[in-house]
């Protein structure tokens, strides 16, 4: 055996040039996160960290840590996403005529890929599904989630497809597809290196936990609820979370189903989205559209529920509307399911399919407005507080409805065929993503807070955020909307025409004010560590909420409720508060809990192996690595001893310490 | 042990505020009849073309039909009262999900396909433009 | 005759007096979970038949279901596979009454069944490849060899999860937990004979009617 055949039966197609040493900017990048890797990991073991994180976080089930682990997972890759669209900004903002800028197309197209890919499936969906995973659990007055241990999976597959897109940066080139890598383009064909496979692998790992997370979510809402906590007194916030997770359960397999047959026709050389022998490129399409509308209302739903939440806290009533809230939610997740073809009314299917689906499409936003009245006459002479998720709420509702208007436009499938692909289609997007989710996970992140970690935000710099976010938001898109309409399209690396350049350098500005508000964000978490004795939450209900999680210590103990409550009313901490509860102060049982494991991260790192084998043509890696999935899945289940019980003395020593911190804060 | 209906009511098997789930014996034994005839059905007559194409195809898809109901019923013991009623709200969702997958893909695929159909050579184009589209 | 009856704020009840224990161990949401489960395993079934639907006449001037599809074996391989519901079924009745010997034995030639359904598939897999009729021939014949081959790999894995359950059978008898467990696989099981129905009809028996 030659030693290049040798060496391409060790390594696939990875060689030497696999790793762009010759791109200043991504060497760069890859030295800076070299020496800050490198500095936590000194520091971690300097601290003598490492049995402390992975016996307190890495393999904790419980829910608390598993959705805290999420969202940091969230955070970071959003610092990695929107160093991306700064990078486009800049681009756009000074390639006109002559000036080709920094970026060459190759470049460019690789960026708005990862750009996109990042924000939804490695941003917007880990913050939210940590989200429902933090909170939903305690407000519905459970222990846990129905799987704990599937919850811990779910999350550390999430984090392995994560860094298989990070990987991509260093080893090798990402997609240069868009966000949805579309076929023909993203066949082997047309794409034959490594990029499309990254991002293949990469969602199908992560997409295995999102379904088994979402599937944990629903039988928690459904079997899980507090006994008199019946369906209809439920907080809104579980209404949405449990709608939004059907809908993911209905939705993901049908973009596994997607990626796999593209990952046959790239591998295999089957044809289903080829040009060749048969193929439907066009099936690609419409099967990720499927997937691809549904999603964005598996995002909004629960940020819609975060709203109502604050809302009503922050007015000091109960939310508007209830049962008409819950019936919106439950229409639009149905809704959601009947209006893909419209991001694609240009592909040619006749004005007797584009106009059911535009019609379905346009259909779909009144629901939405019914909620937009309730929150306003939620809010109608409450006695509104005025803090920093009640100001984000506020935002949402002036910035998402103009997203929501440009949407009911772009229904009209003879408008969109002015506007698709257009840059008044991505403004539209980023306006109802930024609008009504981006603030949402901000609301709701400064919200429960103080919940998850004994201590607020600090309110300064969570104003700075708030205001770099807002203002930052419609100094960026705004002029993108304009030359939207003027007739710009999406995904360009550089323009002949400079006198739409002032519009491009004003949206540059934009986005530089919403860097100055995510660092807003970040120094709101470090402030608020460093001052976190001044702005500590004693009482556990710093906001005077009306849900379950409110009645629980900051943080709640290990096991939420000594007791599992009784619900009466709907807002049953509100009732619990008003009718004289009393905390129960003795006889204390023990707590039977679900035992921390290694096997979920043991799993999601194998299955990272698997990707990146596969991803390079590394056979024998990929045959190991499945091979160690199938023995290390088979030999969990023989381990039937994964439970454990916290002694009662131990319950009564939490809880008499709880007692003294509310007698304090009092 | 067994109880006068031939079914324990094992806590394993249900959860809190469920009613028995898994049925009789005697709907087992009439599932599995019922399966057997309703495959050897349609294989026979695809195999002896004994009817017209259309009638054939309405008849194994009907089938098809009934012996998924068959299952269903008689070996998943589907009713409205196992989990609460949860897993036939669950199953009939699903269905209309399938529904709505695999009849709006077709659907929306047909009108792609007539009409962007690969245009013949330029000389055969002038007739073409007068072609309904629907 | 009525009476208002004034209840001291104490006689509202706030908490259970224990501690909620389902079953010792679980918290009876396995049986309802891994019914949702199948119906996502059902939707990325239903995905595979749409895209069947679709290229199920691009034949790309290859091989037509009429000249590859051995309506024979395949009611051959029909009859094994429904056997080994029917086979489960007969496994259910010896679990329920604990009697660990009898439902070993049911699963153990459930698992038979399937592994020559399995075999057969392989066969005609093959053969057909060796003819030409591949999987990469036409766009018909990639849905045709997905469609089929992913039912196939869910069996197969039924057949691997069947193997583990013996062993943990006779490892550990009728405990609750492999109770729990061997309903999963009922449901699992009886699942893919469902799906094959759809693939036999819509797939075979259609395709050559057609």
């Amino acid at each position: 055996m030659t030693s290049h055949s040798l060496s391409k039966t060790i390594f696939g197609r990875l060689t030497w040039e696999s790793f762009p040493v010759h791109e200043p900017i991504l060497l760069s990048t890859f030295i800076v996160v070299a020496l800050g890797g490198l500095a936590a990991v000194v520091l971690i073991t300097r601290y003598r960290l490492w049995g402390y994180l992975w016996s307190e976080w890495f393999t904790s089930v419980d829910h608390k840590k598993v959705g805290i682990m999420y969202i940091v997972l969230g955070v970071v890759m959003l610092l990695r996403g929107f160093a991306d669209a700064l990078m486009m900004r800049l681009q756009q903002a000074i390639a006109f005529g002559p000036n080709e800028g920094y970026l060459p197309a190759h470049h460019y197209d690789q960026i708005f890929t990862a750009h996109g890919t990042i924000m939804i499936f490695f941003v917007a969906i880990p913050l939210v599904v940590g989200i429902v995973n933090f909170v939903m659990p305690l407000q519905i007055g459970a222990r846990d989630v129905a799987f704990p241990f599937l919850n811990n999976l779910s999350f550390w597959l999430t984090a392995a497809g994560a860094i298989l897109v990070m990987m991509s940066l260093f080893i090798g080139e990402f997609a240069r597809t868009g966000w949805l890598s579309y076929a023909p383009l993203a066949g082997l064909a047309y794409s034959p290196d490594t990029g499309v496979d990254y991002y293949l692998w990469s969602l199908q790992i992560a997409g295995v936990g999102t379904t088994l997370s979402a599937i944990n979510m629903v039988a928690t809402i459904i079997k899980m609820r507090a006994p008199g906590m019946t369906m209809m007194k439920m907080p809104v916030f579980c209404w949405t979370a449990l709608c939004s997770n059907v809908l993911a359960i209905a939705i993901f397999p049908a973009l596994t189903a997607a990626f796999f047959l593209l990952m046959l026709d790239r591998y295999v050389g089957t044809n289903f989205f080829t040009n060749e022998l048969g193929g439907a490129p066009m099936m690609y399409w419409n099967m990720v559209w499927i997937w691809g509308h549904p999603e964005v209302y598996v995002l909004v739903l629960p940020a819609f529920g975060i709203y109502s939440e604050i809302t009503a806290t922050f007015s000091g009533k109960p939310l508007f509307g209830y049962s008409s809230m819950v019936y919106a939610t439950v229409v639009i997740t149905i809704l959601s399911y009947l209006v893909w073809l419209h991001h694609f009314f240009t592909m040619g299917a006749g004005p007797t399919v584009n106009s059911f689906f535009g019609i379905a499409t346009m259909v779909i936003s009144i629901p939405t407005g019914a909620k937009i009245f309730n929150w306003l006459f939620t809010m109608y002479r409450g006695d509104i507080r005025f803090e920093l998720p009640m100001m984000w709420v506020v935002a949402f509702m002036l910035t998402f409805t103009v997203g929501g208007m440009t949407g009911v436009l772009l229904a009209i499938p003879p408008a969109d065929f002015v506007f698709h692909n257009s840059l008044f289609l991505v403004a539209h997007f980023h306006n109802v993503i930024i609008g009504g989710v981006v603030f949402a996970l901000f609301a709701g992140i400064t919200y429960w807070f103080p919940k998850a970690f004994g201590f607020k935000l600090d309110p300064f710099w969570g104003k700075v955020a708030f205001w770099g976010w807002v203002i930052g938001y419609w100094v960026a898109w705004t002029p993108i909307y304009v030359v939207g309409l003027m007739g710009t399209t999406r995904r360009v690396h550089h323009f002949d025409d400079p006198s739409i350049q002032p519009y491009f350098v004003l949206a540059l500005i934009g986005a530089v004010i919403i860097l100055v508000g995510i660092l807003g964000f970040v120094m709101s978490i470090v402030t608020g560590i460093v001052k976190r004795r001044s702005l500590a939450d004693p009482t556990g209900d710093p906001w005077h909420g009306r849900t379950l999680e409110w009645s629980t210590s900051s943080p709640p103990p290990p096991y939420n409720f000594a007791f599992t409550p009784v619900v009466h009313e709907l807002d049953a901490w509100y009732d619990m508060k008003t009718r004289g509860y009393r905390r129960p102060l003795s006889d204390y049982r023990p707590v039977h809990m679900p035992k921390g494991t290694g096997a979920g991260l043991i799993l999601a790192g194998l299955a990272l192996f698997l990707g990146f084998a596969m991803v390079w043509y590394i056979w024998w890696l990929a045959a190991v690595s499945f091979a160690a999935l199938l023995v290390v899945a088979v030999g969990h289940t023989f381990n039937y001893h994964r439970d454990f019980f916290i002694p009662a003395e131990t319950v009564a020593l939490i809880e008499t310490e709880r007692t003294r911190a509310l007698t304090q804060g009092a | 042990m067994n109880a006068a209906s031939g079914d324990p009511v094992d806590p394993a098997l249900h959860s809190h505020g469920d009613t028995i789930g898994h049925g009789s014996r005697r709907s087992y034994w009439i599932g599995s009849f019922l399966a057997v005839i309703l495959t050897a059905i349609p294989f026979w007559l695809v195999m002896t073309g004994a009817v017209d194409g259309v009638t054939t195809t309405a008849l194994i898809f009907a089938c098809a039909l009934a012996q998924i109901v068959v299952h269903v019923v008689c070996f998943l013991h589907l009713d409205t009262r196992s989990e609460g009623g949860w897993t036939l709200l669950a199953f009939l969702f699903t269905c209309v999900i399938v529904v709505l997958t695999i009849g709006g893909s077709v659907w929306v695929m047909y009108h792609l396909n007539v009409n962007m159909m690969p245009m013949p050579a330029a000389g055969a184009g002038e007739h073409m433009s007068t072609m309904s589209r629907h | 005759m009525t009476e208002a009856i004034i209840q001291a704020p104490e006689a509202v009840t706030w908490h259970l007096a224990e501690n909620e224990d389902h079953d010792h161990g679980g918290n009876g949401a396995t049986i309802l979970g891994f019914w949702i489960y199948l119906m996502s395993d059902a939707l990325i079934f239903a995905s595979l038949f749409a895209m069947y639907g679709v290229v199920s006449t691009s034949f790309a001037g290859g091989p037509v279901p009429r000249e590859i599809f051995d309506l024979p074996l395949v009611a051959v391989n029909t009859a094994f596979l429904l056997a080994s519901s029917i086979t489960f079924g007969a496994a259910i009745p010896h679990m329920e009454a604990g009697r660990v010997g009898p439902t070993q034995l049911w699963l153990a030639i459930t698992g038979l069944l399937g592994a020559v359904f399995v075999g057969i598939e392989l066969y005609e897999f093959s053969h057909l490849i060796a003819e030409g009729a591949g999987p990469q021939r036409s766009a018909f014949l990639s849905a045709f060899f997905t469609l089929v081959g992913t039912h196939g790999a869910h069996v197969s894995v039924g057949l691997i999860w069947i193997a583990a359950m013996l062993v943990q059978l006779g490892q550990s008898g009728l405990i609750q937990e492999n109770k729990r467990r061997l309903m999963c696989l009922s449901m699992f099981w009886h699942f893919l004979d469902i799906i094959w129905i759809g693939v036999f009809t819509f797939v075979y028996l259609f395709g050559v009617v057609r």
